[in-house]
Formats: structure tokens, C-alpha cells, sequence
């Protein structure tokens, strides 16, 4: 059954600005991969619990002791674009 | 012959018997790559100043009775999707080009601990996405048996320096058998532990409940070896086993006799090279010719495995990969929003395969089709794991072949992304069951390439793994090397 999928819906979702041309290519090669994939429904998998992780471990904490941290230079270093201390990014909001 | 071709159990009796120097060592690894690398293209970086002083302070050490164990002086390659404190980590993609991260991961952080040389970071698939090496974005790796060929993937660059000596061993990391399937089709040993036994920290996260770091050696030894000093709990890894870790040395030379050995009967068939088939079935012969109790399985479930892979895999991706946004780290793509940037900085950075897992994977955890896919790709994985306990109750250990076929030519499979994911058909499994598996070559097929045989067992069952997995190289008597390996001789 072939699987139909709002590409642009999903480019969106996903933070990625692709081109027309680009995001027609990518649907429908979803589509086939999805018509594989969904053969996961086909086993009967009764009323097994999902797998999320394969040993089922406990969340476990670690000892709340002070450590030494990153060295904040090294670190800022890494980033495109810093001022003062701080990361730069453009506006997140909408000032026009 | 030069040292790098020497196994590291050969090397560490030069290195104490002061035939050799680490320093040596490192020269001759220096050398084959010199001569290799143009052609091959494993190593992304290779930290020509760093493993030199880490070689000299390695001969010191010993020199001074200071002996670290088995890695002692050993150079060894890390694939680029480690994090290494000042050196380049790029996960072969343009998003990190130029990333110097500001800490080790835990891995690379005990290597050094334990007075490995690190040469450098190895080639891989664009964040470990592939099957061939051929998504890196800064060209693909070689196979070193036939440079027309791939050599795997995604650590294709680890599996191909330990082939041709590049390196004397090396790390990957394996999603849905990217350490195993490489091994295969290079000629040499790669091992998946048990999920959560060696520390994900400072791994790249790629799908985060199927990642796990593990060795390539040129013998079933040197993997334990490799294996041994990166194992064990760290509690900045909160999905790190927090047991002991297996001990395996005591009982690696212990044979097969009397142990159940199962061939898994859904691997073979329709898509596998005959020749990988009939080599894989005479290894069982010889199992059983060894005493070894050899029963063939079903397990159906693992006709729907690759399916479930190709959903769980893509939606963790999808989540991982949201950090890189052009924000704290790696390359930015200007736009007038932080929305605008972010968008213009992935789209660039990221290739076309992790593009594709990216939105496969937000598709999937997407309102309306969460129940329908992920959701019963984590039932099927939930029924693959029951399945393989139900076996483990009639068998000690599973066998079947690694890849499906040899090393295939470079493009043959990137137009067809469903073609490339079938060569990970026989590795999904012990990734969705968090098992640990090991790929050992027995021989070559016609055209002289090498057919790895892979050994599954239950979770934390390394011991009777390597047991089996020494067994088998044995029984193989498999020492070819590819012919760019004697190139300076």
C-alpha cells in the first residue's frame, strides 16, 4: 500500500530547508522504505510491552559531588558566533 | 613484514622483551599509512605530533618497569564519532567540520589510561549512517582487498587501517552491525558487546538504545584486549551496565566440545552469495566435527527485524541529531531568524542519507503514525528479544553469516537506500536485543575477498562468545592479508 506523506509538513517538523525539488525526491523514497517498514505490523505481537531499552536498568542517580566542569573558554570556543561570553544567535521572536 | 602487521599479543612480547619500542611501532603504522592512505583514505585526521609523544612516553613508562597491560605502546585508530579532547571530530559531516571538542569520551580517556597510542580517527558514514563509508562527507573509504570495492560501513575506516596495518587495532561504533558487517568484508575480528558495557559517553549519539562502542582486531585475542580496557560501568553514562563486566581470557582456548551451537535458518537464501553460504556451512561442519552439539533455529521474528531497525533507528536520529543546529557548535548557516538559521544550517550541513533518517524518523514519532510504526516496531523488538531468550533456553550461542555477501563496488547501492540496508540484515537483531555478537573471517570467496562468520550469544555472554569465536578462527586457520599490506616490502 503506498504510503502517502506531507513531506513539507514533516521538512518542517524535522528544521530543515529544503528545496522543492529536494523534498519531492525524499517522498518517495520514504514511501518505499515506510512500505518495508511497515511490515512491522504484520507479526502479531500479542500484548508484549514496547522495547525502549534492551536491559531493563533501572534510572540510576549519581553521587551529587562537585566536580571539576568544562573549561568555559574551550568550550565557547567551539561556537560560530560569541559575544561577551555569550552565544549569539538572530531573534527567536518576531520584532518586525 | 613490519611491526604493524604484528597482532598486538605479538607486539607487547617485542615491546617488553625490548625488541621493539613503541616508538617503532608507531613509525611502521606511520609508514603503511604513508604508502596506503592516498588510495584507501581510512583516517580523517591523523595526529602525526600526539601519537609521537604518546609513543615516547610509552617507552619511558616501560623503560621505568611501569607496565599499563596489554595496550601498552599499541597504536590504535578511533573512529571519527569519538569525541577526542582538541583533535578534529567531525562524524564525517560538514555540520562538524573544523568541531575540536573540549572533552575525551570515556573510551578514548581509559585508551590513553591504559598507554595506547592513538594514531588518529577514522572514516566513517556521515554519523554512522551507512553501510559503505560512502556517506562520509569527505569522500569514502576503500577496501584494502580491492580498492574498487567498499569496505563497509559505517566503520569502514577503523576496519580497513587494521586490515592493511594501518593501525594495529581499532574502535567503532555499531547501530545495526556497523562494527561487524565492515570486519566482514575487510578480513578482520569486530565485536558488538552487550549493550551498556562499554560507556557511550563522548560516542556521538546516533539511536542511543542500539549504539555501542566495540573493537576491530587482527585476531580473536587482540579484540578482547581492545575490549577489556574499555569495558566496565561509568556513572556518566546512565545506560552503562553497572555489574561486572564478563571475564572471558580464562576460557577462551576452552574449544566447542559439548557446547549447542545454532544456525540461524532464516539467514541464507534469496540475496546471499553462494559462496557465503557454502563457506559458512562447512565452518558449521567443522563445529560439529569439533564436538560441538549444531542444531538449526527458526526465528521468524527476524524476518521483520530490518523493518523494525529502519523505524527505531531513524526516530532515536531524529532526536539526537536535533542538537545540531548551528548554535553552540560546529558550522552556521546565517538567516534572519534563529528558525531561518537553523533550518539553512542543517539542511547544508547534513548529507543526504542522515537527511533521509531524519525525516523517516520524524515522520514516524509524528502525531497520527506513532502507534502504527514506532510503537509496533517496539513491540516487534519486545518479541525479537522474547524469541532469542526462548532459543538461549536450547542453545548456548547463534551462528549464521555476517553480511550477506562480500565487499561489494563503490555505488553499486546508493541510489537504492533499501538495497544498501538489506547488507545490515544478519547484524539488526543483536542490536534490537542489546546481545553481543562477533564477526571472525574463515576465508575468501573467487574473486579473493574475505567472508566473515558471525557468532550471537545471550546478553553478558562474552565468555562463551570469545570461546566460540577463538574456535573458529582456529578452525579457519584464516591468515590472508591483503595484498597492499606487503606494499614496502
Amino acid at each position: 500500500m503506498p504510503i502517502d506523506i506531507d513531506i513539507a509538513h514533516v521538512a518542517r517538523l524535522a528544521r530543515l530547508a529544503l528545496t522543492d525539488d529536494e523534498l519531492e525526491g525524499y517522498r518517495s523514497q520514504l514511501g518505499v522504505i515506510l512500505e518495508h517498514a511497515a511490515r512491522v505490523q504484520e507479526l502479531d505481537t500479542g500484548d508484549l510491552e514496547p522495547t525502549s531499552h534492551p536491559l531493563n536498568l533501572a534510572s540510576r542517580f549519581r553521587p551529587d559531588v562537585v566536580e571539576p566542569s568544562l573549561d568555559r573558554e574551550e568550550v565557547l570556543s567551539q561556537a560560530p558566533e560569541v559575544k561577551g561570553g555569550y552565544i549569539v544567535v538572530p531573534p527567536a521572536l518576531d520584532s518586525r | 613484514m613490519t611491526g604493524s602487521d604484528l597482532t598486538i599479543t605479538e607486539a607487547g612480547a617485542k615491546l617488553r622483551s625490548r625488541e621493539l619500542s613503541a616508538v617503532d611501532l608507531l613509525d611502521s603504522v606511520f609508514e603503511r599509512a604513508s604508502l596506503t592512505e592516498a588510495e584507501l583514505h581510512c583516517y580523517l585526521v591523523i595526529d602525526h605530533d600526539g601519537a609521537r609523544a604518546q609513543a615516547e612516553a610509552a617507552d619511558s613508562l616501560l623503560a621505568e618497569g611501569h607496565d599499563l597491560g596489554h595496550l601498552h605502546g599499541i597504536p590504535i585508530a578511533v573512529k571519527d564519532n569519538f569525541c577526542t579532547r582538541g583533535l578534529p571530530t567531525s562524524c564525517g559531516s560538514q555540520i562538524l567540520a573544523g568541531y575540536k571538542p573540549p572533552y575525551d569520551a570515556t573510551a578514548v580517556a581509559r585508551l590513553r589510561k591504559a598507554g595506547a597510542v592513538i594514531v588518529g580517527k577514522t572514516n566513517l558514514d556521515e554519523f554512522a549512517m551507512g553501510s559503505s563509508t560512502e556517506n562520509s562527507a569527505f569522500g569514502p573509504t576503500r577496501n584494502p582487498w580491492d580498492p574498487s570495492r567498499v569496505p563497509g560501513g559505517s566503520s569502514g575506516g577503523s576496519a580497513a587501517a587494521v586490515a592493511v596495518g594501518s593501525a594495529m587495532g581499532a574502535f567503532g561504533s555499531d547501530t545495526g552491525g556497523s562494527i561487524r558487517q565492515p570486519a566482514s568484508l575487510c578480513g578482520v575480528v569486530g565485536f558488538k558487546p552487550t549493550y551498556g558495557l562499554v560507556s557511550r559517553f563522548g560516542l556521538i549519539a546516533f539511536a542511543s538504545s542500539l549504539d555501542q562502542i566495540g573493537p576491530f582486531g587482527r585476531s580473536v585475542a587482540d579484540a578482547l584486549s581492545l575490549f577489556e580496557v574499555v569495558s566496565g560501568h561509568d556513572p556518566k553514562d546512565g545506560t552503562s551496565y553497572p555489574g561486572p563486566v564478563p571475564e572471558v581470557r580464562s576460557s577462551l582456548d576452552a574449544g566447542v566440545s559439548g557446547l549447542r551451537i545454532g544456525l540461524v535458518k532464516e539467514f541464507g537464501g534469496d540475496g546471499y552469495d553462494p559462496a557465503v553460504v557454502a563457506a559458512t556451512n562447512a565452518m558449521v561442519g567443522r563445529l560439529a566435527s569439533s564436538g560441538a552439539d549444531v542444531v538449526e533455529v527458526s526465528l521468524p521474528s527476524f524476518e521483520v527485524a530490518l523493518s523494525a531497525y529502519y523505524l527505531i533507528a531513524p526516530a532515536e536520529c531524529s532526536s539526537n541529531l536535533a542538537r545540531f543546529d548551528g548554535v553552540r557548535y560546529g558550522q552556521r548557516v546565517k538567516g534572519d531568524t534563529v528558525e531561518e538559521m537553523m533550518a539553512r544550517t542543517r539542511a547544508e550541513g547534513f548529507g543526504p542519507e542522515v537527511t533521509r533518517r531524519i525525516l523517516l524518523g520524524t515522520y514516524a514519532l509524528s502525531a497520527g503514525y506513532y502507534d502504527a510504526f514506532y510503537g509496533q516496531a517496539q513491540k516487534v523488538r519486545s518479541k525479537i528479544i522474547s524469541d532469542l531468550n526462548a532459543v538461549y533456553e536450547r542453545v548456548d550461542v547463534l551462528v549464521s553469516p555476517t553480511s550477506p555477501t562480500s565487499a561489494f563496488e563503490l555505488g553499486a547501492k546508493t541510489q537504492d537506500p533499501l538495497a544498501m540496508y538489506l547488507s545490515d540484515v544478519c547484524t539488526i537483531p543483536s542490536n534490537l536485543s542489546g546481545h553481543p555478537a562477533i564477526s571472525v573471517p574463515i576465508g575468501l570467496d573467487e574473486a579473493g575477498l574475505p567472508i566473515g562468520f558471525q557468532v550471537m550469544a545471550p546478553a553478558l555472554g562474552e565468555a562463551i562468545l570469545f570461546r566460540v569465536a577463538a574456535a573458529v578462527e582456529r578452525l579457519a586457520m584464516f591468515s590472508s592479508r591483503p595484498a597492499l599490506a606487503g606494499a614496502e616490502v
